[in-house]
């Protein structure tokens, strides 16, 4: 995959990708090759800081970007090497091009927190919703982030490598019907 | 202050209008078809505001894949757009030996087309027909359904179950389908256009029908962008972007065949390209059925990743261990420590897997982009300003599967 | 087949088994699909399948017109209030089949948000096994039900009032140590969830390492 390197960092292969990142790191004022990148068969990743993720994503968004495809977090609690808690992905395509790059991001305990892509594209709504709900990272901006798909009341992140797959009773806490009384 | 007359007929917000009505739609009512509930805010008829909720079938599937291993999560998958389920198969696997890097054989990638298209037709004729009987064409449901009962009898044939068949295997198929699975498909092909146009002479004139949808639920080709649409829903908003057509996969760069496209964006756009896609796939069934290779389905055994058959299994040493091997817990595969997004295009959009891999048998997290979850983000969007009646067309037009929209 | 009574002829029978027959002969299914097995509800109703053949196939969605429930597919944490609240609106005599695996046991989803078997929390009368099952043997159970109506039935539904405690297995909760349940309790009786026994919502299991 490598084709050269600048600042530690090995360049995408693909010219429409590098182009993009390449343009991405002008605008936030990194120096060329400055974010981190990895490619794995067709994906290609670049890395980007909680803190200058909310520009990046603006300036992936007018440099033609224009589809949300994904938008995911997994919980790296126990991961090998891992870093950070929480790792972010955000899948992007242009629509006209079929250019794919995946921009990812993370954030850590003990208030994991994002800046919201609301009002970039619409489509993040529910997909931050999903990942407030299921991992508990908040997105700042985001204008109605409620659970979404647990219960209102319900108090773990399920999705989070501390929660067990069973749950922790919740599943049982109903009152038992008998048939006379109903 | 001099009273306008704008002023007075003016709508006022939402929130200030005293005389609203609100009227909670589900999570138990047909035209949902599965469970999802709606919290509309009428006024008389016009819907101002609708607030979806969601998560009444929300049952852990991406925490399950965390624990089971490639083959074993496959009955998972199946479970999530339960009316085209081998499509689920098919994304999950490719994502599996993509990880893995595991190139399957012509045969298998073939009969995988096939099983995919079918499974695409299977879906829109659902589709299709419960949206029909929601506007109340109930004729055209039943001969819909005729159609789906054949397409269950050749998930039967080749896989032992008619709904949920499990079928593919990393790098391969459960088995190796037989000639008379072929003359099942090709009796099925020959049958299929005439129901088509039995449903097409049904609806494509029935002026109830028509009416209901045309003109409702618009989506913008913009705004289908913005808002993440894909598949017959982007495409009926005139956005040209087919998986197939774009990363080919299995054997499509070899298939011809039409992107199915429109512009209207409504309700009735939707419902014809639906309609128009299912020649598409009979088109490429037909191609594939006879263009299918010979050989084996299952990849070559090196790197000990794929089952072993049945029959080496019994006789031989080797694939006893082999088979051993894959099915021991602490044995199995070993992907690379790495990430990995594929994704397909199944009958409802883009359908696509993430799989965070830790380098064991399971995966560390397993990511289901579905579309079903982000087509029903849209319905607050398409169904304000429309009446209540409409709410089950735009329903009915977005095709939301419940497992796949919670999971 | 004719049968003919003669003119001012009469006929004798027990009270209860005119209602049983009329009531099995005409059972009022109320499909609460929830997830696959739901699609194999409807195909039994549709073409080929055809319930309509054994007197059940006036599907109602509402549960006050309707005196058997199919429970059909998983029936989740969030739903379950609303299952319970659907059949008590359901009036007597009614009865409940739970279709399929999840909905009897849980099936494949032994998670967190799946509840494992509605027999816990409500009254079952037939259960079929599959996953998803057959429409042949949905049919089956509804004459299984019918054969258990014919047999059990009273004109008056007394065979009902003996039923006084929950019949299913008892409640998993005892699975857990206290001190790793959270516990959010559902009451069917107003269908909504009491916000008051919440516990502090937000980074419970935020503390890493537990
Ligand atoms: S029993 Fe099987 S088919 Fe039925 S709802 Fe459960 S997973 Fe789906």
């Amino acid at each position: 995959m490598s084709e050269g390197t600048v600042a530690g960092h090995t360049l995408f292969s693909d010219p429409a990708v590098e182009s993009i990142v390449s343009g991405l790191e002008k605008a936030l004022g990194v120096p060329g090759g400055g974010l981190k990148r990895s490619s794995f068969r067709d994906n290609h990743r670049v890395w980007v800081e909680p803190a200058r993720l909310a520009s990046a994503l603006k300036h992936l968004r007018e440099a033609g970007m224009d589809l949300l495809i994904d938008l995911s977090a997994a919980d790296y609690l126990g991961y090998q090497d891992a870093e950070h808690r929480y790792g972010v992905w955000y899948i992007l395509e242009n629509t006209s091009t079929g250019t794919r790059i995946m921009v990812r991001s993370w954030a850590d305990d003990p208030s994991p927190c994002l800046p919201s892509a609301f009002d970039i594209w619409r489509g993040s709504d529910w997909m931050e919703r999903e990942v407030y709900d299921l991992l508990g990272i908040q997105f700042t901006g985001h204008p109605d982030l409620r659970r979404i798909l647990m219960p209102d009341e319900f108090a773990g992140h399920p999705l989070r490598k501390d929660y067990p797959l069973r749950g922790m009773g919740e599943r049982h806490h109903f009152v038992p019907l008998a048939r006379d009384e109903s | 202050m001099p009273l306008k007359l704008a002023d007075a007929i003016a709508a006022p917000d939402v929130e200030e209008r005293e005389c609203l009505w609100t009227l909670n739609f589900g999570p138990q009512h047909p035209a949902t078809h599965t469970t999802l509930r709606l919290v509309l805010n009428l006024d008389g008829e016009v819907i101002l505001k609708a607030t979806p909720d969601i998560g009444f079938l929300h049952s852990g599937f991406e925490k399950l894949g965390e624990h089971l291993d490639f083959n074993q999560y496959v009955t998972i998958v199946d479970r999530m757009n339960y009316i085209s389920p081998v499509a689920n198969e098919i994304a999950w696997h490719q994502t599996v030996e993509s990880l893995l890097g595991i190139d399957l054989t012509p045969r298998c990638k073939m009969i995988r087309v096939i099983f995919a298209e079918l499974m695409r037709i299977h879906d829109h004729l659902l589709c299709c027909g419960a949206a029909a009987l929601d506007l109340g064409a109930f004729t055209a449901f039943l001969y819909a359904f005729n159609q789906r009962e054949l397409i269950n009898e050749i998930n039967e044939w080749a896989s032992g179950q008619r709904f949920h068949p499990s079928y593919t295997r990393v790098g391969g198929l459960q088995r190796d389908v037989d000639d008379a699975w072929i003359g099942k498909v090709r009796g099925f092909m020959d049958g299929f256009i005439a129901a088509h146009n039995d449903v097409t002479k049904l609806l494509n004139r029935n002026r109830i029908f028509l009416d209901r949808c045309r003109g409702v639920g618009v989506l913008t080709k913009e705004e289908a962008i913005n808002r993440s649409a894909t598949g017959p829903v982007a495409r009926a908003s005139g956005v040209q972007r087919d998986l197939r057509r774009l990363r080919p996969y299995l054997a499509y760069d070899a298939i011809d065949f039409d992107v199915v496209c429109a512009e209207e964006g409504d309700c009735l756009a939707r419902y014809l390209v639906r309609m128009e896609e299912m020649l598409e796939s009979w088109k490429i069934i037909h191609w594939a059925i006879e263009n299918l290779p010979g050989g084996p389905v299952n990849s070559e055994i090196d790197g000990r990743m794929v089952l072993p058959n049945q029959l080496s299994v019994y006789r031989s040493i080797e694939g006893l261990i082999h088979h051993f091997e894959l099915n021991m817990t602490n044995r199995k595969w070993k992907p690379p420590v790495e990430e990995l997004y594929t994704a397909t295009e199944s009958p409802n959009g883009e359908l696509g897997f993430h799989i965070v891999s830790d380098g064991g048998p399971c995966a560390w997290r397993v990511r289901t982009r579905p579309p079903s979850f982000i087509h029903f983000s849209l319905f607050p969007h398409l169904a304000e300003g429309h009446a209540v009646g409409d709410v089950a067309a735009i329903l009915g037009s977005l095709n939301i599967i419940a497992a796949e929209l919670d999971r | 087949m004719e049968v003919s009574l003669p003119e001012d002829g009469f006929l004798v029978t027990k009270l209860d088994e005119v209602a049983n027959w009329c009531r099995k002969n005409s059972l009022w299914p109320m499909a609460f699909a929830t997830a696959c097995c739901g699609i194999e509800v409807m195909a039994t109703g549709a073409s080929r399948h055809d319930i309509a053949r054994f007197g059940a196939e006036a599907f109602r969605f509402s549960p006050r017109q309707c005196d058997l429930m199919i429970v059909a597919g998983r029936v989740v944490m969030k739903m379950l209030p609303v299952l319970q609240r659907i059949w008590m609106q359901m009036p007597e005599p009614k009865w409940c089949i739970s279709m399929g695996a999840c909905a009897s046991s849980g099936g494949v989803f032994d998670t967190y948000a799946v509840v494992q078997g509605i027999d816990r929390f409500l009254p079952v009368d037939v259960y079929i096994p599959g996953c998803p099952p057959r429409p042949e043997q949905l049919i089956q159970a509804v004459l299984d039900l019918q054969d258990k109506v014919q047999k059990t039935g009273t004109f008056n539904a007394r065979e009902f009032k003996s039923r006084t405690r929950p019949e299913g297995p008892r409640p998993l909760a005892m699975q857990l140590d206290m001190a790793d349940q959270m516990v959010a309790p559902a009451n069917y009786r107003t269908a909504t969830r009491s916000w008051s026994v919440v516990p502090e919502v937000g980074n419970h299991a935020g503390e890493s390492g537990r």
